[in-house]
């Protein structure tokens, strides 16, 4: 460390000042934290209207709203968290925060671009934003637009449609700027099977995002034409066909779900062995699952399709395909705990919330097997089942790895430290909030009860009233650790560069980096986690 | 009564096989993978192992734990697969009933417009059901019975299947169709086989009944054009009260009495302009000898002689 002075050194943080300067940085650090404020709103926002949702279906019948304003709320809440939170997410904050330093490089290959798509995103969660409250009603298709009904639908659905449609764009900018980063400004000497593992699932994920993502793009607009000009892609009352629609929006839709996960399971993989003080476990494995994923991740989305009437070979071929792909998450798993396996192993909260992502997604793998399995998913297709499965997915796998990143990182970050015993006790709020909400759906979605209904048999209400119980204690943990974090951003105790001993490159330079991460651009000479120091201590 | 442990129907049994393979071996899987992270925290916690190991790889375990969850999700595949396939296969002598989704309510067509808001369907007989839609998406689901399909406009989706237990089961949509989507509902009834047909013929006749041969082939041929169904005049004369109708006509040797039965209305489409009712003129119909066959001609007489309002 170069700069060891009791004034506060200049960093990324200070080094100008003024929202102007925050406005109009296309420093990589400060984009990802826009992100960061940006979803952290969004998310508060769409998490309140589930609570609100599950408070409505504490009891049968109609309790705190109407059932028009409950079909608007689960689809705003589902584009609110899925186009607007969990996309862009974790590759968005700690992919543009973090990606450039872990693999020595000052900036991501075009920072302006990389502005661009912060404001092309602003745009498009403004749109989204915008679909609820302007006239007519709030869009009330849920996040699937599924035609006929969006074409038919009287409420702002040409609005959000746009919304994300514009979403799309500023993904794909993310996704071509790290491929590019990646390809072309690694440090000298980090030759591919030197880099970090957190870069190589970004990697991954760049080309489902510039791959995938067009398609959902060409499909919205396709029902905003239909929409608008009464041209017949879908509807069938205008000569089109409805599953033509289900096929095109989940071949962009089932990806999507890597690119929520994928940087997840990146993260993860850099706080283990940072926690044992040990290798990972299979490196090249690892790195070779990420790129299966992402490549038979494009073959499998017939598996959301297996009751709409398509043919009986597609639907074991798809289902087939679906089991395949579970085989490189079984392989991640494997090698995350045989990672810490003989370490020495330091249950601060980054590996707490890391280890919770194993076991939520484990459960969320695993139920995934029954839906992908043809018999099971007859049953269990569009209950609450799928609710619950992919909330153990996506709010259990990426929603937790992105709380153990933020853990993890939070130091780097901001130079300071938060408050560990308050993290743990945050933590099991959340962990038992969130198994107590969802795990009672997986019960009563196996005895037939749909999802997407405003109004339910009574026989379902104690799954529904332990669920709604579980939602206020999942929020009192988010209140939790979000308080601590934002309280310890600017008073926590001074963090010093290295607080875990953590051996990629974030960790060589001074907490908060400065401005251009490197004095001197580091030169790689050995793999990425090579511990040396713990055997002499 | 309508949980998952009752095996309604003749493909619940295998759906629930494929369920508990797959969810033993998660619940096992799951257990194991927890209770080795829990050791690994005590065992290996940095209070009792100051000095990490410092390996990083295994080939012959990467192939083993590759090569073992890929047999056993084939295995799964296999399971699921096999309780599926039968879905398809839809016996040849299964009962058919049109299931017809709609904003916000089912509705059951047995057939000759007996149309039913529940679906009841005899015990052990084999029940196909042609799944339409006049709306949106719609999908239906009856839980005890293991069955869901999706009803899609423009779609002629079906399922099948074979009720093994006698009772009254829940019949939802799961396919999200708007504001009252959870209010679109219904009961599979399962009744012995003479309490069905009692049933079926207690059904009042709702729906439009389907065309009689004949009146389908006087449709074909525009024959209403010019003929009217309720008595009016237009170009020829109505076919209301048509057979045994008495009337004067106009032939080349003169006017004369006819009571128009088989022969005359047959004449009367072969050869229109032989015997003209009087009062209408002559030369406007073309001849249907070739266009209509006498088979047709027999369903067309019986359409008159039976289905038409005599007066």
């Amino acid at each position: 460390m170069t700069n060891t002075s009791t004034a506060e050194p200049l960093n990324y943080l200070n080094h100008k000042t003024g929202l102007w300067s925050w406005l109009t940085s296309t420093d990589h650090k400060r984009i990802g934290l826009l992100y960061m404020y940006t979803i952290t709103i969004f998310f508060c926002v769409a998490a309140i209207l589930g609570l609100l949702m599950r408070i409505e279906k504490i009891a049968p019948g109609p309790t705190i709203m109407s059932a028009q304003t409950y079909n608007g709320m689960f689809t705003i809440h589902g584009i609110i968290m899925i186009f607007i939170v969990v996309i862009p997410g974790l590759a968005a904050v700690f992919g543009n925060i973090f990606l450039p330093i872990m693999i020595g490089a000052k900036d991501v290959a075009f920072p302006k671009l990389n502005l661009f798509s912060w404001y092309v995103y602003i745009t498009g969660a403004c749109l989204g934003l915008y679909s609820q409250f302007a006239n007519g009603h709030s869009p009330d298709t849920g996040w699937t637009f599924y035609v006929p009904y969006s074409a038919e639908a009287s409420s702002n659905v040409v609005i959000a449609l746009t919304a994300a449609f514009v979403l799309g764009f500023a993904s794909i900018l993310t996704g071509l700027n790290f491929i590019v980063t990646i390809h072309r400004m690694r440090a000298p000497g980090m030759t591919w099977f030197r880099m970090p593992l957190f870069p190589w699932s970004l990697y991954a994920t760049a080309w489902i995002q510039i791959l995938a993502t067009p398609i959902i793009g060409i499909t919205l607009l396709m029902v905003i034409a239909e929409r608008t000009f009464h041209i017949g892609f879908f509807d069938p009352a205008l000569g089109g066909d409805p599953v033509l629609y289900q096929h095109l929006f989940w071949i962009y839709s089932h990806p999507a779900v890597y690119v929520m996960i994928l940087p997840a399971m990146g993260v993860v993989t850099e706080i283990f062995p940072t926690f044992s003080q040990k290798p990972v476990f299979g490196y090249v494995p690892i790195v070779f699952s990420s790129m299966a994923i992402a490549l038979v991740g494009y073959f499998v989305w017939g598996h959301h399709m297996f009751t709409s009437g398509i043919s009986y070979e597609s639907r074991w071929f798809f289902s087939f395909l679906t089991f395949i792909v579970a085989i490189p998450s079984a392989i991640k798993v494997f090698n995350w705990l045989s990672t810490m396996y003989g370490g020495s192993v330091d249950l601060k909260p980054p590996l707490l919330y890391a280890i919770s992502f194993i076991f939520l997604f484990t459960i969320g793998g695993f139920t995934g097997l029954t839906l992908g399995s043809l018999a099971t998913n007859i049953q269990l297709h569009n209950t609450d089942f799928v609710v619950a499965h992919f909330h153990y997915i996506i709010f259990g796998g990426m929603g937790f790895g992105f709380f153990a990143g933020i853990h993890y990182w939070f130091p780097k970050i901001y130079g300071r430290m938060y408050n560990f015993r308050w993290a743990n006790i945050a933590w099991g709020f959340l962990f038992v909030g969130f198994n107590l909400l969802y795990f009672p759906l997986f019960v009563i979605g196996i005895q037939g009860m749909p999802r997407r209904y405003f109004d339910y048999d009574p026989k379902f209400q104690t799954g529904e009233v332990l669920s709604t119980i579980g939602a206020f204690i999942l929020i009192i943990g988010l209140i939790g650790m979000i308080s601590n974090l934002v309280y310890h951003a600017k008073r926590g105790a001074k963090a010093p560069a290295n607080p875990w001993h953590g051996v990629t490159l974030e960790w060589q330079i001074p907490s908060p980096p400065p401005h251009e991460n490197f004095d001197e651009i580091p030169v790689i000479t050995h793999d990425p986690y090579v511990f040396e120091h713990p055997n002499t201590k | 009564m309508n949980t998952l442990f009752n095996e309604g129907s003749n493909l619940a049994g295998a759906v629930d096989r494929a369920f508990i393979f797959i969810f033993t071996i998660a619940i096992l899987f799951t257990v194991a993978i927890t209770a080795l992270m829990i050791y690994i925290l005590i065992h290996f916690s940095r209070k009792r192992n100051k000095h990490p190991q410092q390996f990083s790889g295994n080939t012959k375990l990467e192939i083993i734990w590759t090569v073992i969850p890929l047999i056993i999700v084939l295995a799964m595949f296999y399971f699921g697969w096999v309780g599926f396939a039968p879905m398809r296969q839809v016996p040849a002598d299964a009962m058919q009933v049109k299931v017809i989704g709609r904003m916000w309510r089912w509705e059951f067509d047995y057939g000759n417009g007996k149309i039913s808001n529940e679906l009841v369907v005899p015990y052990q007989r084999n029940v196909k059901l042609n799944l339409v839609s006049v709306d949106v998406n719609h999908s239906l689901f009856i839980p005890a019975f293991r069955v869901k399909e999706d009803v899609i406009p423009g779609y002629n989706n079906f399922l099948w299947f074979r009720p093994v237990m006698k009772g009254t089961f829940d019949i939802y949509c799961t396919e999200y169709c708007g504001l009252a989507h959870s209010g679109m509902l219904a009961k599979a009834i399962v009744l012995d086989s003479l309490d069905f047909k009692k049933w079926l013929a207690d059904l009042k006749v709702t729906g439009n009944l389907p065309d009689h041969p004949g009146l389908a082939i006087i449709k074909a041929n525009a024959c209403l054009t010019c003929h009217s169904l309720d008595g009016s005049k237009i170009i020829g004369p109505s076919f209301k009260g048509l057979y045994g109708r008495k009337s004067t006509v106009v032939t080349d040797a003169g006017e004369k009495e006819i009571e128009t039965t088989d022969d005359y209305i047959k004449r009367s489409i072969t050869d229109p302009n032989a015997e003209i009712v009087k009062g209408f003129n002559k030369g406007l119909m073309q001849s249907y000898k070739d266009k209509i066959s006498a088979e047709d001609l027999d369903k067309i007489v019986d359409y008159f002689k039976t289905a038409v309002e005599k007066k």
